[in-house]
C-alpha cells in the first residue's frame, strides 16, 4: 500500500497547502466518500498527545494540495464521546501537527436528512466555511424524497452538492465549490443566529425547529409508508426467537471460517519462514549474527506474522457485518443480557474481536461513550481467548489429552478447547460485574444507538479497512516484535557458554546430540536461564520447573512465543509448532533432576489456566496504554490479571493434586 | 405544555406496538435527555413504536424517518401525546 508522507515543506512546490476536514453521521456515507476522493493516498494518522486516530487522505485538485481528515462518524460536537472530543479538537486546530481546517465538508445522507442537519447546524458555528455533500439522493427519490437543491442551498446559505461515491458523480463539483469558498466565512442563517439560548436542550430543540422550518420548505415528502426491505429484514433477524438463534450462528460460522480457512495460508506462511530461515543459515557463515538473523528475527517475527491471515479474515467479516447495519442489530438482541452485567450492548462488537486479537478489539471500544463502561470494556476485553492462545492450546492438548473421549464418545480434545474459550468468557463477566459494582460504579448509560437501513457491504470499504488494519499490524510485527525477538534471543544467547566439548573445538563436527547438549546448557546459563532459575520459587506451587518458566517469561511478549521458547529449550529442534512430533515427545519424556516426569496433564491443563486468564502481549499493554492515556489503569490491568492466572493456575495444580491427579 | 410531573402521565414506554403519538416532553438527567434530543426527539415530533428485543428491552423506535433503539428506562423519560 502507497502511503503519503505528512507534511513536507517542498518550497518549489506552487499548489496551496489547506485541510479539508469530512464531518458527518456515522451510515452517512462518508467513508465511502472519503475513500473515492483520496483513493489509496491515505492512511491512518496517530497525532502524537492525544488518543487521536483518524484516517488522513492526500488530493490535489486546481491550484491546491489538500488534507483531508476524515473525521469519526458524529451525530453531535458536544463531545460527550471520545469521538466527539476528538472531532472538536481537530475542527479547533488543538491537535499537534494540523492546522484550523480551511473548509468543511458536511456529508448529509438525503433519505434521513432532518437528523442529518442537526451536526451541520453545530458545524456552522465553528466559522469554518462549508460545503454540503448529498449522499443517497437516488435512494431518497426511490422513496419518494424530493429535494430542492436551490431551495435547500439558499435557506443553508450554503453551497450544496449532489454525490454519488461510487460513480464518481459530484466530485469534481465538489472541488469546484469549495475553491469558490475557500477563505470566506460561513453566513449563520438568520432564523438561527435568532435563537436565544436559555438551556442546553432549548437550544438543541431550537435548532430542531430551524430544521424542520427548511425541510418542510425544501424537501417535497411524499414518502411512501409501505414496508421497507429493512424493516422486513428486521422481522427475520430481530425476531425475538429466531433473532437470537441466528446471531448466534453468524458468530459460529465467522469463527469456524477464521480457524478453518487461514489455515491453509498459515501453514503456507509457517513454512515460508522456515524455509527463509534455513536458507539464510546455509548461505551464510556460521556464527552469532547468523544465529541473530535466524533464531532471532526470522523466527520471532516470522512467528507472529503467521497470524495475518486470521487477522485479515476477522476484518473482512467486522467490516461486513458493520457495512451491512448489522452489527448495530447484534447490539439491539445482546443489550439486555450484557446491562445485567453492567455492560453496553455496544460492548459486543469489541469484546467479539477480541477473540482473534485484543487490539483491534480494544480500538473498538471507542464507541462506547461513557468513559466507565469503556474503561470496564477495554479491561476485560484481553480475556477473551485470542488467536495467539491458540497454538498453546493445541500443543497442550495434542500433546496430553489427545484421542480420549469423555462419557465414551466425546472427544476430550475439544471440550478442553471449549472450556479455555468458557473459561475466558466466564472471568470476563464475573470482573465486568465487579468491577461495575466498585471502581466503576455509575448510573447505567444511556443506550441510544441508531439502527441503519440495511445496505450490500462496499466492497472497497470493507477491503480498505482489511488492508489498513493489516498493515498496522504488520508495521508492529517489524517494530515492536522485531526488538522483543532481539531481546529475547540476546537474554537466551549470553553470556557465552565456553565449548563443552573441548576436545572437538570445530563446533561443525559435533554430533546432533551434540549440538543439542551444548544449546541446552548454553540457555541454563544465559540471562534467561538464570531468570527462569530466580522465579522458581514462585512458579513452584503451580508445577513449573525453571525451564518452563523461560518459556513463561519469553511468552510475556507474546503468547505465541511459548511454543517456539519449549522447542529451544527441550533440546534442538528449532522449527517447532504445535503439531512438530519431537516437541510433543521432548515434553512427554522431560525429567526432572529425581527423575520424575517434569509434565504431567495436571501441568498441561494448568499452564492453559494460565494462559487464557494472563496479559502475556506487550502489544496489548501498549494499546492499552494508548487508549486509556493512564499507566495506573494499564499497571492495575496488567496486576489484576496477572495475579488471576496466578491464583487459578494454583488452584488447578494443588486442587488437581488433592484430588489425586498429577 | 401539559402537567410534567404527573405520575400516571403517558410515556414512549407504555406505547402499543406499533403505535405512533407526538412528543411533549423529554426528561431524566441531563446526559440522557440532551442525548435523546440530539437524535431528534424533541417535543412536537412524531414516533412510532416499531418493536421491543428479546427480553422486552431496549426498544425500537421510528423518529423522523429512520430507527433508533433506546432503553426502556430512557423511554420513560418521553411524554407523549397520543
Amino acid at each position: 500500500m502507497k502511503v503519503s508522507e505528512g507534511i513536507e515543506s517542498s518550497e518549489n512546490n506552487p499548489q496551496k497547502k489547506i485541510v479539508i476536514a469530512l464531518a458527518g453521521n456515522p451510515n452517512a456515507g462518508k467513508t465511502t466518500l472519503f475513500n473515492a476522493v483520496t483513493g489509496l493516498r491515505q492512511k491512518v494518522a496517530n497525532y502524537p498527545g492525544v488518543t487521536v486516530e483518524s484516517k488522513e487522505g492526500h488530493l490535489s485538485f486546481g491550484e491546491y494540495k489538500a488534507r483531508l481528515i476524515d473525521l469519526p462518524g458524529l451525530y453531535s460536537l458536544e463531545a460527550a464521546s471520545l469521538d466527539e472530543q476528538i472531532a472538536r479538537d481537530v475542527l479547533t486546530g488543538k491537535v499537534e501537527n494540523l492546522t484550523t481546517p480551511d473548509v468543511i465538508i458536511s456529508v448529509l445522507d438525503a433519505t434521513n436528512l432532518e437528523r442529518n442537519l442537526y451536526l451541520f447546524t453545530q458545524l456552522l458555528e465553528y466559522k469554518i466555511p462549508i460545503v454540503v455533500a448529498l449522499t443517497m439522493v437516488d435512494v431518497a427519490e426511490s422513496r419518494g424524497i424530493k429535494i430542492d437543491f436551490e431551495k435547500l442551498s439558499a435557506l443553508l446559505n450554503t453551497p450544496i452538492v449532489a454525490v454519488t461515491a461510487s460513480s464518481g458523480r459530484g466530485i469534481e463539483e465538489l472541488q469546484d465549490q469549495i475553491q469558490n469558498i475557500l477563505g470566506t466565512t460561513p453566513n449563520i442563517p438568520t432564523r438561527l443566529q435568532e435563537i436565544e439560548t436559555t438551556s442546553e436542550n432549548s437550544l438543541i430543540f431550537a435548532r430542531y425547529n430551524f430544521i424542520s422550518e427548511v425541510v418542510q420548505e425544501a424537501v417535497n415528502n411524499q414518502e411512501i409508508h409501505e414496508i421497507t426491505t429493512s424493516e422486513k429484514i428486521d422481522r427475520v433477524l430481530t425476531h425475538k426467537f429466531f433473532g437470537l438463534i441466528i446471531l448466534v450462528a453468524i458468530l459460529l460460522l465467522v469463527f469456524q471460517t477464521i480457524f478453518s480457512w487461514a489455515t491453509v495460508p498459515m501453514d503456507l506462511l509457517e513454512h515460508g519462514f522456515g524455509a527463509i530461515g534455513d536458507f539464510a543459515r546455509v548461505q551464510m557463515p556460521e556464527g552469532l549474527l547468523t544465529d541473530l538473523i535466524v533464531d532471532g528475527i526470522i523466527a520471532g517475527v516470522g512467528g507472529v506474522l503467521v497470524f495475518l491471515p486470521q487477522i485479515l479474515l476477522l476484518f473482512f467479516f467486522i467490516s461486513i457485518l458493520e457495512d451491512t447495519g448489522y452489527m448495530a442489530r447484534a447490539a439491539f438482541l445482546l443489550d439486555r443480557m450484557m446491562s445485567k452485567v453492567g455492560l453496553h450492548g455496544k460492548a459486543f462488537l469489541p469484546l467479539m474481536s477480541s477473540f482473534a486479537c485484543a487490539i483491534p478489539g480494544i480500538m473498538a471500544a471507542r464507541t462506547i461513550e461513557n468513559p466507565k463502561d469503556r474503561l470496564a470494556t477495554i479491561l476485560i476485553a484481553p480475556f477473551m481467548s485470542c488467536s495467539a492462545r491458540l497454538p498453546v492450546y493445541a500443543l497442550m492438548i495434542a500433546t496430553f489429552f489427545a484421542g480420549k473421549t469423555v462419557f465414551g464418545f466425546v472427544s476430550l480434545s475439544a471440550v478442553l478447547m471449549l472450556g479455555m474459550y468458557a473459561l475466558g468468557i466466564v472471568t470476563a463477566i464475573i470482573v465486568a460485574f465487579i468491577l461495575k459494582k466498585t471502581l466503576l460504579k455509575s448510573p447505567p448509560p444511556p443506550f441510544v444507538m441508531e439502527l441503519p437501513s440495511y445496505r450490500l457491504p462496499n466492497i472497497r470499504n470493507v477491503l480498505q479497512n482489511m488492508f489498513t488494519r493489516a498493515w498496522m499490524f504488520v508495521k508492529r510485527a517489524g517494530t515492536v516484535i522485531l526488538a522483543i525477538s532481539i531481546i529475547l534471543w540476546g537474554l537466551m544467547t549470553f553470556p557465552r557458554v565456553t565449548n563443552v566439548y573441548v576436545n572437538t573445538p570445530n563446533a561443525s563436527e559435533l554430533s546432533e546430540e551434540q549440538k543439542s547438549f551444548q544449546q541446552s546448557e548454553q540457555l541454563k546459563n544465559s540471562y534467561a536461564g538464570k531468570i527462569g532459575h530466580i522465579i522458581e520459587p514462585v512458579i513452584k506451587p503451580l508445577g513449573f520447573d525453571w525451564k518452563i518458566g523461560v518459556a513463561l517469561i519469553a511468552s510475556f511478549a507474546a503468547r505465541e512465543v511459548l511454543v517456539s521458547t519449549l522447542g529451544i529449550i527441550y533440546n534442538g529442534d528449532k522449527e517447532a509448532n504445535e503439531e512438530s512430533e519431537t516437541l510433543k515427545t521432548a515434553i512427554l519424556e522431560a525429567k526432572n533432576d529425581d527423575g520424575t516426569p517434569t509434565w504431567t496433564p495436571l501441568t498441561a491443563l494448568t499452564l492453559m489456566v494460565f494462559f487464557v486468564l494472563a496479559i502475556q502481549c506487550i502489544s496489548t499493554i501498549a494499546v492499552v496504554r494508548r487508549e486509556t492515556n493512564s499507566w495506573a489503569w494499564t499497571l492495575f490491568m496488567v496486576g489484576y490479571m496477572t495475579g488471576l492466572a496466578y491464583i487459578a493456575a494454583l488452584i488447578t495444580y494443588q486442587g488437581g493434586k488433592l484430588l489425586g491427579f498429577g | 405544555m401539559p402537567n410534567l410531573h404527573q405520575s400516571n402521565k403517558n410515556t414512549l414506554a407504555k406505547l402499543a406496538i406499533g403505535e405512533s403519538a407526538i412528543v411533549t416532553s423529554v426528561e431524566g438527567n441531563s446526559s440522557i435527555s440532551k442525548r435523546l434530543m440530539e437524535m431528534g426527539i424533541v417535543p412536537g415530533v412524531s414516533v412510532k413504536l416499531v418493536k421491543s428485543a428479546p427480553l422486552g428491552c431496549p426498544l425500537q423506535i421510528s423518529v423522523r424517518g429512520y430507527h433508533l433503539a433506546i432503553r426502556r428506562s430512557e423511554a420513560e423519560n418521553i411524554g407523549i401525546n397520543k
